[in-house]
């Protein structure tokens, strides 16, 4: 790969973008006829997460800690945590057993090989079509924690992008790792001993400083902590501006690693 | 094989008996499956401890102490793990007779090849009930150790838990199975997770008292089997027994009989053409 | 329809099938005795696999008379189904279990004991030639191999009554050979075999009387030799006619034969002798690219009951 000059290979860049645009067109297709629905739980989710866990442990919180979260409140701490734990969560469902299906269930890919598309172009296709995901997603998210009056700052909007870099690098290491996989028990062990995990334990319904050093460190080298961070600096306007290029450097390098392993692991799956 | 005669005289006590022993071959048939893969199924217990040690540990330093109705005060680890108990005997129970049964009944057709057999319909229900059974059970068996490992054990009335836990598994199991007849396509499994599991999972006093809410949304929240579930469970853990946990008992029994006629006859409709 | 009442394995009177207002099979009647080969033929969509599935107790009855081995499917589904065996249209494996788990859980389904399932596994995978992939996932096996695991499992009871819907749909020709001779044993011991087919060879080879249906209705019944006889002649002419407009063949052939049959790439000429009749075509100079006299089969009555567009 390293081999190739850079201008050739800006060049199979654009050529693959393109064609890529024909597998989000087929994911459209699909998705269109569910689409109401699709929002309609991408709202009803964080707003009932929010109703029940801000306002509910939130009530208990400002009986007997009420300074912990400062003026936004827990339900403030909590919003854009969960916003990075949903992106997490689709991201992660979109990139395991749609793609799986679509390689050996399904065997799309396969059809779509015998056409003039290449690996490559699934890859960045389906990529895409997860990043468009997300973005709808995080806008309806953005909305509800307007509703809760949780996003205070005009920089919420940045939000999205965000949300979309950090759900896009789950979603390439997945998409990397589902090739992979002969069967879905992999995913049951990485939902079981990632996903729920880092659900849990990446700064997102309690600061991290609730958890012994260990726990804290290891937190720290997780992508979900830097996106939530990054997330909960944007909306609640506190970002802190000499911790926010390394969050993102995080993300991006993280993001880029993935794209890179997915496009190997895809093409020599494919070409079994 | 029974004679027909037998059959006629034997009360309906002993024909369901019948159908729960021929039931077993499912049950065995799901053993076989899981065979080289029961790591799978038994790595489900690191879920509800996650949930424990983290909101334990993570949201409990900060809460520190939730008051009872009979005027106690307890850890809020101690308050909420009763309710993660109740969650995970809920969770497995639905997972398997939601999510795996709706792919043997729809893409598999495992079940057509049984129907072959002297198995009926009934005895595949009962026979998926019962392994989604075990399945919680063991979920419920480790919670349970953890908890008295962590001291939130407050009563000597927690010796009915595991009973009670099951019961609770068996009652979501008859509802998954009375719900997964009615999903057509992977995206109706939104249906049952988005607009049931999750919301009583969030509104049925696993991570606060419900009077935090107002009393009209608080009706609403008492309708739920996991609101009776987890107020049943705690009850027994923290030691507050009283009418209202009889009522629950009550409550939990009739919505289990409600759910296995349901389940049956979605089962029959779907499978029989 | 012959025999007693008493001797018929099943026995079928008015039986009916709907599907809300569609009717799949319109009030049949026919018995089939203990220890024969009765054959369902049929073109797509006539109501076989209806009636199949009525008889191994996987559908319920809608209307009319069934009673499988002297009982009912309605109330004694579970003791028919105990001595049948299935081997249903589309393949209903269990595809989370091996090959060989399938035989021994089907087994397990009967109450057959362990020791006794494993012997039987055992003979039936080397039966269908599968024992080499004993231990693979039935996934990845071929369609035919797949096809023949259903094969194996419908026979681990030792069946009273077998059901054979296509069976050997998907099969090469050794493998089909091979089941033909296998169910020829099988009954030869006594058991009873119902089976529907599109391949006339099998049906001829294989069944002792055979059913027509057509549109949800049994348009012919009886042995094989006597449908030929009833329904088609002695010899059958082929004809080939190339490019050659058909219509402009029209009253050609008018007076040729008993009865001229179009096909969309041939026409079938009915008559005694093959032959004369072919004399006759050349005498008449109509251009025919090629000619094929042959004895009548069991696709003639099919095509002579269910065939479309007859002349004359
Ligand atoms: N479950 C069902 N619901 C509605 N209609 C059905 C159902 N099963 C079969 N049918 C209809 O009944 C008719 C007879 O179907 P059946 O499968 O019995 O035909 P068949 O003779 O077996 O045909 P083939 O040779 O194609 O297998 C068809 O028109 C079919 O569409
Ligand atoms: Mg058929």
């Amino acid at each position: 790969m390293s081999a190739v000059p850079a201008r050739a290979r800006t060049g199979a860049v654009a050529l693959s973008l393109r064609p890529a645009t024909h597998l989000f067109h087929r994911n459209w297709l699909v998705y269109k006829r569910i689409w109401y629905r699709s929002l309609f739980f991408g709202f009803l989710q964080p707003f009932m997460f929010l109703a029940a866990m801000g306002l509910g442990v939130g009530a208990l919180l400002a009986r007997s800690n009420p300074t912990a979260f400062g003026p936004v409140g827990y339900i403030g701490f909590l919003g854009p945590g969960l916003l990075g734990a949903t992106v997490m969560q689709t991201a992660s469902f979109e990139s395991t057993y749609p793609i799986m299906n679509k390689i050996m269930w399904g065997r799309n890919y396969e059809a779509i090989l015998s056409s003039p598309l290449s690996t490559r172009n699934i890859v960045l296709g389906e990529l895409g079509w997860i990043a468009f995901r997300i973005a709808s997603i995080a806008t309806i998210f953005l909305t509800v924690l307007v509703i809760f009056g949780i996003a205070r700052s005009p920089l919420a909007v940045l939000a999205i992008p965000v949300a979309g870099l950090t759900g896009l690098g789950f979603a390439s290491w997945l998409i990397a790792f589902a090739s992979t996989q002969l069967n879905d028990i992999g995913f049951s062990w990485v939902y079981r001993f990632v996903i729920n995990p880092l659900f849990l334990f990446s700064g997102t319904f309690f600061p991290l400083t609730q958890m012994p050093q260990a726990v804290q460190v290891f937190a720290w080298l997780t992508p979900l902590f830097h996106g939530v961070e990054l997330l909960r600096g944007l909306i609640l306007g506190s970002l802190d501006l000499g911790t926010a290029p390394w969050h993102l450097a995080y993300l991006l390098a993280f993001f880029g690693i993935g794209l890179l392993l997915a496009d190997r692991s895809l093409a020599r799956r494919l070409a079994s | 094989m029974a004679s027909p005669v037998a059959v006629a005289t034997q009360g309906g006590l002993g024909r369901a008996w019948d159908v729960v022993w021929r039931a077993r071959r499912l049950v065995e048939r799901n053993v076989l499956v899981y065979r080289h893969q029961w790591i799978v199924i038994l790595s489900g217990v690191a879920e509800p401890i996650f949930y424990l040690i983290g909101i334990g540990m993570g949201l409990g330093g900060l809460v520190r102490t939730v008051g009872l109705p009979d005027g106690r005060s307890i850890s809020y680890t101690a308050y909420v793990a009763p309710a993660l108990l109740a969650t995970a005997a809920m969770n497995g129970a639905v997972f398997e007779t939601i999510f795996n049964v709706f792919f043997k009944l729809n893409f598999r057709k495992t079940y057509d090849g049984i129907l072959a057999t002297p198995m009926g319909i009934s005895e595949i229900a009962i026979g998926e009930m019962l392994w989604a059974l075990m399945r919680a059970s063991l979920y419920a068996v480790s919670m349970l150790v953890l908890m008295t490992a962590l001291g939130l054990i407050l009563s000597p009335w927690a010796l009915l838990t595991l009973p009670v836990t099951l019961f609770v598994a068996a009652t979501f199991s008859a509802t998954g199975l009375a719900g997964t007849a009615f999903l057509r396509t992977v995206q109706d499994f939104d249906i049952p997770m988005g607009l049931i599991v999750m919301p009583m999972f969030l509104f049925s006093g696993t991570f606060f008292p419900i009077s935090a809410y107002p009393i009209p949304i608080q009706v609403f929240m008492q309708a739920t089997p996991l609101f009776h579930s987890i107020s049943l469970i705690r009850g027994l853990t923290t030691g507050l027994m009283g009418l209202e946990q009889v009522w629950d008992f009550a409550y939990l029994v009739g919505f289990f009989s409600l759910a296995m006629v349901i389940a049956m006859r979605r089962m029959e409709r779907k499978l029989i053409k | 329809m012959s025999g007693a009442p008493g001797d018929a394995l099943v026995r079928a009177r008015k039986l009916t099938k709907r599907f809300g207002s569609f009717t799949a099979v319109d009030g049949i009647d026919f018995d089939v005795r203990p220890a024969e080969a009765f054959g369902f033929l049929g073109p797509n969509g006539a109501g076989k696999t209806s009636t199949m599935r009525m008889i191994a107790c996987a559908s319920p009855v809608t209307d009319g008379d069934l009673a499988v081995i002297g009982m009912n499917p309605a109330s004694q589904a579970r003791e028919i189904k105990a001595r049948l065996g299935v081997v249903p249209q589309v393949d209903n494996l269990d595809t989370e279990l091996t090959v060989r788990e399938n035989l021994e859980m089907y087994a397990r389904y009967f109450d057959i004991p362990g020791s006794v399932a494993r012997s039987r596994a055992d003979e039936l995978l080397e039966f269908v030639q599968l024992a080499e992939r004993a231990k693979d996932q039935v996934e990845p096996l071929s369609g035919g191999m797949k096809r023949r695991l259903t094969i194996a499992r419908a026979l681990i009871n030792e069946p009273q009554l077998v059901i054979l819907d296509e069976p050997t749909t998907g099969l090469d020709p050794q493998a089909r050979h091979l089941l033909w001779d296998r169910l020829y044993r099988l009954k030869q011991r006594g058991a009873t075999l119902i089976i529907t087919t599109h391949y006339m060879d099998e049906a001829e080879q294989l069944c002792d009387r055979l059913v027509v249906m057509d549109k949800a209705r049994i348009v012919a019944e009886g042995s094989p030799l006597e449908l030929i006889e009833r329904y088609a002649t002695r010899e059958v002419l082929e004809l080939r006619f190339g490019d050659v407009k058909r219509a402009s063949l029209d009253g050609q052939l008018q007076g040729l034969a008993e009865r001229v049959e179009e096909l969309p790439d041939r026409t079938l000429v009915y008559t005694d002798d093959g032959e004369a009749a072919l004399d006759e075509v050349h005498r008449r100079n109509i251009p025919v690219q090629s000619a094929l006299v042959r004895r009548a089969s069991l696709e003639d009555v099919f095509l002579s009951l269910t065939g479309r567009s007859l002349v004359e």
